[in-house]
């Protein structure tokens, strides 16, 4: 670490960029902790890739099936839990039919805990929601994880059943009702990926986008997110959903207020202290190496 | 290694808290706290808790991998085709794929461990042949084709949209430049080495913007957990 | 035979993958069909070879004394198979009691018999392993191990979930702490990339409009930020993407020719 001064002097910016690691700890824990305790609301800005991918979901008709691949894991789920269940939560509003999988082994757990969210309680064979009764093999299905990354898509592109011989709980595939009308990617009329890496959005573009011309839409994490800003631009995807804020703009466009709209308040004062530390670590940086020069000269 | 008593005080006052949260709280919440803290306790310093946490981190991971591979691939695919299906060319390509599967596995035993290479060998040729056609399409032609669309843009009513445009200019120049500067056969000397100065610029509002990402979402994961702890766990928030 | 197999097996799979993009007909559909069940098969069992070299790993640091059961020993054993047995739990405080007993004795087990840190934490790996294969495959109901309620499942909502997340939670700690002592404007590029970061910071969370609520709207920090992702960000994005595109081509190439043999490995 460099110390900006004369040889046997430390000054108070060198005492500030050696402080000890434990109190910057110390200050984002606080900073990230308090805020939980607030109930203070916030307005949600709309991102424009947030509002496209909404605008194409409202073009599908009721009854439209989805492919749900949930490519992420439990450290990835503070971000991608709440995009999972805003998005279950519409399309039971809307009557669309779930195929839920993964290419992760965890995707397909979290998105039954996402499910039990939504639900409100296990949904097992059967729930009722908003009055109506849906039943697994008919409104939704869990076909569960295959290793293989991109391999499986081009697989699924052949065919579904081949891919998945069985769901998550060893039903094989053939005595599903819902998968009866599904071979491939063309029975299908949206793909919305929840993806935290690889295999993820990027093999999903390459293989169900632009190889089997699936409609696709993506929820990433934040360290994703921007990686794949060109495949927005460029059309191979309808829309981004880009970290928790993505969550929350989801939420907003759902009316369907959750965990990352309330997580806001926080993610808004952890920003907040990080700038504030690159600023603090910059000006004692600049203000004690200059003083040192100073001091050196004189 | 002796245990000091410091040590042994220290471990029946852990073990007496744990008891009061697993009555109040339940205890399958307070396994799940007992270990995030054992993560966290990190923080402080490095310690035997920390040390106890990951170790078992490392033994679940693994076998959780191991379970869901038997059951969802291995058993699911390969067991019940070769169980159940007729004999025709579906089950010899089975039967393959079971055989190149132990020759993996066979990389345990040092002395032919090396059969493990013909496995490998159809890894890496699937890969590459997939890889080479995807990320020609996806990565390389896709993108050139929409950064040398006409960068006027207009608006739905058909006046030209100013924003679009400046943004269609910006992605151009960006990518190209950006391109230039990755091209390292030429000396970046002259108009060569303008356009590849322009080129890092973009390159560094990309890292920016990355790196701006990358806190968002570090800092999501900390909410998360810290949601778990005062909300699910202590029940000190909704 | 060593090489010359491998190689062959690399270039005709390869070629085949690249052919039925071209021409999706018999037999080169079927063929791609076949090595992509091929794929998924071989990658299972690469996964279980990582699984168990970790095991063979961890049994060579725990060396002979494996062979010696003792007493603290098999109270770990124990308390790990209570911690895996949901429903066992009626009652909870006379069993609260037995852990802290069980604790203290596995304290006093492991100070007399001098194992090392090393030994302790390869036996917690080993056990963590044997105890999640053994609910796995022995008390969750078989194929329906990943339904909600089974005790796989509780190990993974209540164990696994935790700890992984809490791994990758920290890392915003460290991040704070990096940028502060690392992060340092000492030209113009690493300004730009510095204001770029802020401004990505500031406008993708509601703090970023509020500051800038005195501007028109459509030109606050959140527009500003979107500008700067969809725009310059993607720009680079896509220079990146080519550059990797391009490399990833030439050493597919490379790899389906045989020039490229790393991945045969020495002699």
């Amino acid at each position: 670490m460099q110390m900006n001064q004369a040889p046997g002097k430390i000054n108070f910016w060198d005492r500030l960029i050696a402080i000890d690691r434990r109190v910057i700890f110390l200050a984002v824990g606080l900073a990230v902790s308090l805020p939980l305790f607030l109930n203070i609301s916030q307005k949600i800005y709309i991102s424009p890739e947030a509002r496209d991918l909404y605008d194409a979901l409202e073009a599908l008709p009721a009854g439209s099936k989805v492919l749900i691949p949930c490519d992420y894991d439990p450290p990835s789920a503070p971000e991608l839990q709440p995009m999972a269940v805003a998005f279950m939560r519409y399309c039971l509003r809307r009557d669309f039919k779930m195929i839920i999988m993964g290419l992760w082994p965890q995707g397909p757990q979290q998105a039954n805990l996402a499910l039990e969210t939504v639900a409100g309680t296990t949904p097992g064979t059967e729930f009722t929601y908003e009055g109506r009764t849906l039943r697994y093999g008919v409104d939704w299905v869990n076909l569960g994880f295959q290793e293989g990354r991109e391999f499986v898509i081009a697989r699924m592109g052949s065919s579904f059943a081949a891919a998945f011989p069985r769901d998550y709980s060893g039903t094989p595939v053939g005595e599903l009702p819902l998968m009866r009308g599904v071979s491939n990617f063309n029975n299908v009329d949206f793909v919305f990926n929840l993806s935290a890496g690889y295999p993820g959005t990027i093999e999903w573009v390459q293989l169900a986008g632009d190889r089997f011309h699936a409609a696709l839409g993506a929820a990433n994490t934040a360290v994703q997110a921007p990686m794949v800003y060109p495949y927005y631009r460029a059309g191979q995807l309808s829309g981004i959903l880009g970290g928790m804020k993505g969550a929350a703009e989801f939420e907003a466009l759902v009316g369907a207020t959750g965990k990352g709209t309330k997580a806001m308040l926080s993610q808004s004062f952890a920003h907040a202290i990080t700038i504030l530390f690159i600023i603090m670590g910059n000006i004692a940086f600049f203000v004690g190496g200059r003083r040192s020069r100073l001091a050196t000269k004189g | 290694m002796k245990l000091r008593a410091s040590s042994i005080i220290l471990l029946l006052v852990s073990a007496g808290l744990f008891a009061l949260s697993a009555n109040s709280f339940g205890f399958a919440m307070t396994l799940a706290a007992f270990f995030t803290l054992g993560i966290f306790s990190f923080l402080y310093t490095d310690n035997p808790y920390y040390k106890f946490c990951e170790a078992v981190f490392v033994g679940i991971s693994a076998g959780y991998w191991f379970v869901s591979l038997y059951y969802q691939n291995l058993l699911a695919k390969l067991i019940d085709t070769l169980m159940d299906s007729p004999f025709g060319w579906n089950y010899i390509a089975y039967v393959f794929a079971g055989v190149l599967g132990v020759m993996m596995l066979l990389r345990l035993a040092p002395k032919i461990g090396w059969i493990s290479r013909w496995a490998l060998a159809v890894i890496v040729g699937a890969t590459a042949g997939l890889w080479f056609i995807t990320y020609l399409q996806s990565n390389a032609m896709h993108q050139l084709e929409d950064t040398i669309k006409p960068l006027q843009a207009y608006a739905a009513d058909g006046s030209l949209s100013w924003y679009q445009t400046i943004g269609n200019i910006t992605v151009a120049i960006g990518t190209v430049t950006g391109v230039i500067y990755f091209f390292f056969s030429k000396e970046h000397k002259g108009a060569f080495g303008t356009a590849a100065r322009v080129g890092i610029w973009f390159l560094m509002i990309t890292f920016g913007a990355s790196f701006g990402y990358t806190v968002m979402s570090r800092m999501s994961l900390l909410i998360g957990r810290l949601d778990f702890l005062y909300g699910s766990w202590l029940r000190l928030i909704n | 035979m060593k090489r010359e197999v491998p190689l062959i097996l690399t270039g005709v799979v390869g070629v085949v993958f690249i052919i039925q993009f071209f021409i999706p007909h018999e037999p080169f559909h079927s063929l791609a069909d076949v090595f992509s069940d091929w794929f998924s098969i071989i990658e299972s069992c690469a996964i279980w070879l990582g699984a168990f070299n970790l095991i063979k790993l961890s049994m060579d640091r725990l060396g002979r004394r494996i062979l010696i059961p003792t007493v603290g020993v098999v109270s770990l054993a124990l308390l790990y198979g209570i911690i895996a047995a949901p429903g066992f739990l009626q009652g909870q405080l006379p069993l609260i009691l037995f852990l802290m007993a069980f604790l203290l004795l596995a304290a006093g087990q492991y100070s007399r018999s001098k194992m090392s840190d090393e030994w302790f934490l390869s036996f917690s790996t080993i056990v963590s392993f044997v105890l999640i294969l053994i609910v796995g495959f022995g008390f969750s109901a078989g194929r329906r191990f990943l339904e909600p309620g089974t005790s796989f499942d509780y190990l993974y909502v209540n164990v696994y979930s935790p700890l992984s997340s809490t791994m990758f939670a920290m890392l915003a700690f460290f991040v704070a702490s990096a940028s502060y002592r690392a992060f340092r404007a000492r030209n113009r590029e690493a300004t730009l990339l510095l204001l770029a970061a802020f401004f990505v910071m500031l406008g993708r969370v509601p703090l970023g409009d509020l500051m800038s609520s005195f501007m028109p709207e459509g030109a606050r920090l959140s527009n500003f930020a979107d500008w700067i992702m969809n725009f310059p960000n993607a720009a680079g994005q896509r220079a990146i993407m080519i550059g990797i595109a391009l490399g990833i081509v030439s050493t597919s190439l490379r790899v389906i020719l045989g020039i490229e043999r790393s991945h045969l490995g020495g002699d």
